[in-house]
């Protein structure tokens, strides 16, 4: 078991982690530690290669990795320490107030850290087919929008060569585009509500411009094929989200993709006992972005689901910043 | 052609149960199963429940191998290293009518054996079980119920087996069976028999023995040969999942009394902390047919709230359906049983057919009936190295921080998480792999290792996973599968295809054109 | 008067994600005029879109020794819409060799654009 102490650890080395470290290492705060689970900085942000990022935060328009690549040159300037594949497993409370940190990987083994606070920014994760309670097959072909991201824009690799979309969030509309540039068809993308939940310039640009459709107040009513996806049954739903009988029809597709909604990741944050907020999904913050347990702060979509990164950049800021004011207070 | 002493047809939870008894034996074995992996069929997909044996008619084969499963399941899950609980079984009474039925069970328990069963009042099920329903009238309660990893314990069989000298040939798929006779006059016992001819996409597999695992294919197999044909109904069930958030709502399984309403839907915990809830029973003409339906889930949930109010609908992380294989009787008054024997006029073709529940709780006693049946015809001499004991895949998600470090020690790909939902290392997953009758596949994995069984349903690691196996297999991970050949993740690479041709495929217009477009 | 010989068009402006609803009229004497912007982009983006209207394109390309990873890129400036088919086919021939700099000038003249690709990170190798 290594040991080490410090006053800031922030786990997660996306964009809310790097803005957190970086602000706090301004504001004075020598002992910062980032904890990442990924084997490099960046988060999301790294898959995200569309543009669009950047706009409040450089005034000008970036793509995702272009952004992240920002953060992390100013990360290493700072000299900003990081460990990357490391996992924390556990935060717990200790009786003085003092934070303990479990984590590990494969340089290190086991490590146990010390640390008067701790900045929360793990970010979320996409709702999955089992919790969109779909019924049908479970045949290889389907995948979590951010899933099929990662193995087109990180790997090289499709996950397939014709597609259907349920959910018209962000991701959703961004992957119909990147499938199809890259090569599969894009047969429709299907919305349970009566209105898209991405952003109009993405209906515009991602389907619109690759006369794709978008057929709202419809679900996936049943998955069909065996080994692969062979198809879906798309239905109609009423003013409650249920399936209108009869106003079903079939679409033949290799994959399925879904972009139904985020949540934030909050695992460890409900492990060490903070109070959570039913609606956001996130723990119960102040004004200062601390939780109620004293010292632990949290930014990014692990609080809530953010529209922009910009913002979470803005955020994560601000944590950063109250992380260090409570250290010095607590100091005297 | 490869020769045996015996071949098994299926590496269900039956047929790798009987490979490890027989494997006791100085005898060649071969199990030869269809799908990529052991465990692809009803034993992949049930309750997991360990039954008391209260629920079998007196004097069926399924009473019997049912107490006798019980009782065999402990020690089993400690030499064999599988997770097993006996966190005791209460069938819920809700009405008074229902009493006469609740106390047949209680009757037929006693009588099959079933240990320290008791009738419960409402308040002393409370008692014990704050959840549940406040609609309840008595209980039958069963300390000896419990609950098992089914994966867990078939993976375990297979692995014990083949250490043991068994030989696994998965993706082979049983095309046609010959039988050839009189044969084996010099074999002992120096006595007319058969041998029989199994054919696999060319290849041929023979052997004096031929054991019939196939699950709800046994009738396909057993009619290759045998004059008096069976039929296997698949009994499709439909399953709910829940969050380890709600794995504690009920500590024991939770049954409801069969009435005029339906067989009812059981509550249980699993091994590993999430709630199940299921299942529902419907006959199905497809064998294949695994789909879950919208009313299946519905009625699911429906149903399992009339034992435990509190049980959430949202809390579901996957939901899936397996198949019973229930044979069919042409008399209906003929009591449902398993059918394990040798068949009429074919000398070493052995049924282990109808396989439905208590099959996993049997699956041990079945192991030792069929070895019985073999011994009887085609003796072998004991094995004096047989080795009893097999060790799983150590978790870090279980193991103690000493464990831990111990683990990591040994490998540092230890404390590389890849499934951070279930905490799942690339320790775990290397020795998934590459133990014996190994995982080959995405589900593989999942099933040894529990990557990608929890809340996120394998989002973030199956890539990590696939990559893994790919590195591992040295496969191109083109060719990784989620669970066999067809069931490839990846189509291809980025730009194979001009944007937007992918392939033959025609894009579908809504009924109705234009007003299924948006705008 | 002049409406007689105008159209008009409704659009999303996709230059941020503020997305304002432009209308867009052509007069007969081919000016157009933009209303609905908040922005100086906004007209701009208008004004193209019924004119000649331009996409900055993201993809990826392969990177040399190794099978399983690619390098992201985008066009450094927009192109015509109608040119980004040939965009994504003339990346499809393209593999580069580690290290890259996020900037790097991956292909020059795309589909004889006059734009660049440039890469959006880095890639040690």
């Amino acid at each position: 078991m290594s040991k080490r102490t410090e006053d800031i650890v922030i786990i997660g080395g996306g964009p809310a982690g790097l803005a957190a470290a970086l602000s706090a290492r301004k504001a004075g705060c020598e002992k910062v530690l980032i904890l990442e689970r990924d084997r490099e900085l960046g988060g999301i942000l790294n898959q995200c290669i569309h543009n669009g990022f950047g706009l409040h935060t450089f005034k000008e328009e970036l793509t995702g990795p272009e952004y992240a690549e920002r953060y992390i040159d100013m990360a290493e300037e700072a000299k900003i320490p990081y460990m990357l594949n490391t996992m924390v497993t556990n935060i717990s409370l200790r009786s003085d107030g003092r934070k303990k940190v479990t984590a590990m990987n494969k340089e290190d083994g086991l490590l146990e850290i010390e640390t008067e606070t701790v900045i929360l920014a793990m970010g979320c994760r996409e709702r999955s087919r089992g919790a969109l309670n779909i019924p049908g097959s479970r045949p290889a072909g389907i995948y979590s929008a951010g899933t099929a991201q990662y193995y087109v824009n990180i790997r090289g690799r499709m996950p397939g060569k014709n597609v259907v979309i349920l959910g018209s969030g962000d991701i959703g509309l961004i992957m119909a585009r990147r499938m199809v540039l890259e090569g599969a068809k894009v047969q429709c993308v299907a919305e349970l509500r009566p209105q898209s939940g991405g952003l109009k310039r993405n209906i515009v640009q991602c389907l619109d411009d690759f006369n794709i459709p978008l057929y709202l107040n419809t679900t996936v009513a049943q998955i069909h094929g065996r080994d692969r996806v062979e198809g879906v049954t798309l239905t109609k739903v009423d003013d409650n989200g249920k399936p209108i009988p009869g106003s079903e029809w079939e679409v033949p597709c290799d994959t399925l993709l879904l972009s139904c909604g985020l949540i934030p990741e909050n695992e460890l944050t409900r492990g060490l006992g903070a109070d959570m907020d039913g609606k956001t999904g996130g723990p119960v913050v102040g004004e200062n972005l601390e939780c109620s347990i004293p010292g632990v702060f949290a930014c990014g979509n692990v609080l809530h689901v953010h529209e922009l990164v910009d913002h979470v950049s803005a955020e994560a800021e601000k944590a950063g910043n109250y992380a260090v004011e409570y250290i010095r207070q607590k100091r005297g | 052609m490869k020769d045996y002493d015996v071949i098994i047809i299926g590496a269900g939870v039956s047929g790798c149960a009987i490979a490890r008894e027989l494997a006791k034996g100085k005898l060649r074995i071969a199990v030869l199963e269809a799908k990529s992996d052991v465990c692809e069929g009803t034993s992949k997909a049930n309750s997991g429940i360990v039954h008391a044996g209260y629920d079998a008619v007196p004097g069926t084969l399924k009473a019997k191998l049912n107490v006798r499963g019980n009782e065999m399941m402990e020690e089993l899950s400690k030499k064999l290293d599988f997770p097993f609980r006996r966190n005791g079984s209460l069938v819920l009474c809700f009405e008074e009518d229902g009493m006469p039925g609740l106390e047949e069970l209680y009757r037929r328990g006693i009588e099959n054996g079933v240990k320290e069963l008791k009738l419960l009042s409402p308040e002393e099920v409370w008692a014990m079980e704050p959840a549940i329903s406040r609609n309840i009238v008595r209980a039958l309660y069963a300390p000896t119920g419990g609950i098992v990893c089914p994966f867990g314990l078939n993976i375990a069989l297979a692995e014990n087996a083949a250490e043991n000298g068994v030989e696994f040939y998965r993706d082979h798929k049983v095309t046609a069976i010959v039988e050839q006779r009189p044969v084996w006059t010099e074999k002992p016992p120096a006595k007319e028999g058969r041998m029989y001819q199994v054919q696999v996409d060319g290849e041929i597999f023979e052997a004096p023995i031929v054991i019939n695992a196939a699950g709800v294919y046994a009738d396909e197999i057993h009619n290759m040969i045998c004059e008096e044909k069976i039929r296997i109904v698949p009994r499709r069930g439909e399953y709910r999942l829940m969050d380890k958030n709600c794995g504690d709502l009920v500590n024991s399984t939770i049954f409801q009394q069969p009435s005029k309403m339906g067989k009812g839907i059981l509550v249980t915990p699993t091994v590993h902390g999430n709630l199940l809830v299921g299942p529902t029973a419907e006959d199905i003409p497809d064998k294949q047919d695994v789909d879950t339906t919208a009313e299946g889930l519905a009625k699911v949930l429906n149903l399992g709230s009339n034992s435990v109010d509190a049980l959430d609908g949202r809390q579901t992380i996957t939901s899936f359906a397996g198949l019973r294989a229930h044979l069919v009787h042409e008399d209906p008054a003929e009591k449902s049983d398993f059918l394990i024997e040798e068949a009429a006029g074919h000398p070493g073709f052995i049924d282990v057919a109808g396989i439905e529940s208590p099959g996993l709780t049997s699956a041990p006693a079945i192991g030792e009936y069929v070895a019985q049946i073999v011994e009887n015809i085609y003796p072998a001499e004991r094995k004096a190295d047989f080795v009893d004991t097999r060790k799983g895949i150590p978790s870090m998600a279980l193991a103690t921080e000493e464990e831990r470090e111990a683990l990591i020690r040994e490998n540092p790909a230890f404390a590389n998480v890849i499934c951070r939902c279930e905490l799942v290392t690339e320790g775990e997953i290397l020795s998934a792999i590459h133990r014996l009758v190994g995982a080959t596949t995405l589900d593989g994995v999942k099933r040894r290792t529990r990557a990608g069984m929890g809340r996120c349903q394998a989002g973030f690691c199956s890539p990590k996973t696939l990559e893994i196996l790919s590195r591992e297999l040295h496969l191109d991970p083109a060719q990784i599968t989620k669970e066999g050949t067809g069931s490839e993740i990846l189509t291809g690479k980025n730009k194979d295809t001009a944007p937007g041709e992918g392939g033959t495929w025609k894009r579908t217009q809504e009924p109705g054109g234009k007003e299924a477009l948006h705008e | 008067m002049a409406e007689k010989n105008t159209t008009q068009k409704e659009l999303t402006c996709i230059c941020c994600p503020v997305g304002c609803a432009l209308t867009v009229t052509i007069a007969d004497d081919s000016s157009v005029t933009v209303t609905g912007n908040r922005c100086p982009r906004g007209a701009a983006y208008g004004e193209k879109e019924v004119t000649n209207p331009m996409r900055i394109v993201t993809s990826t390309v392969r990177v040399t020794g190794y099978p399983d990873a690619v390098v992201s890129v985008k066009t450094a400036s927009d192109i015509p819409k109608g040119r980004i088919d040939d965009c994504m086919k003339a990346l499809a021939d393209v593999t580069v060799a580690a290290p890259i700099h996020v900037g790097d000038i991956i292909l020059e003249n795309v589909a004889d654009t006059g734009v660049n690709i440039v890469a959006t990170r880095s890639f040690r190798g």
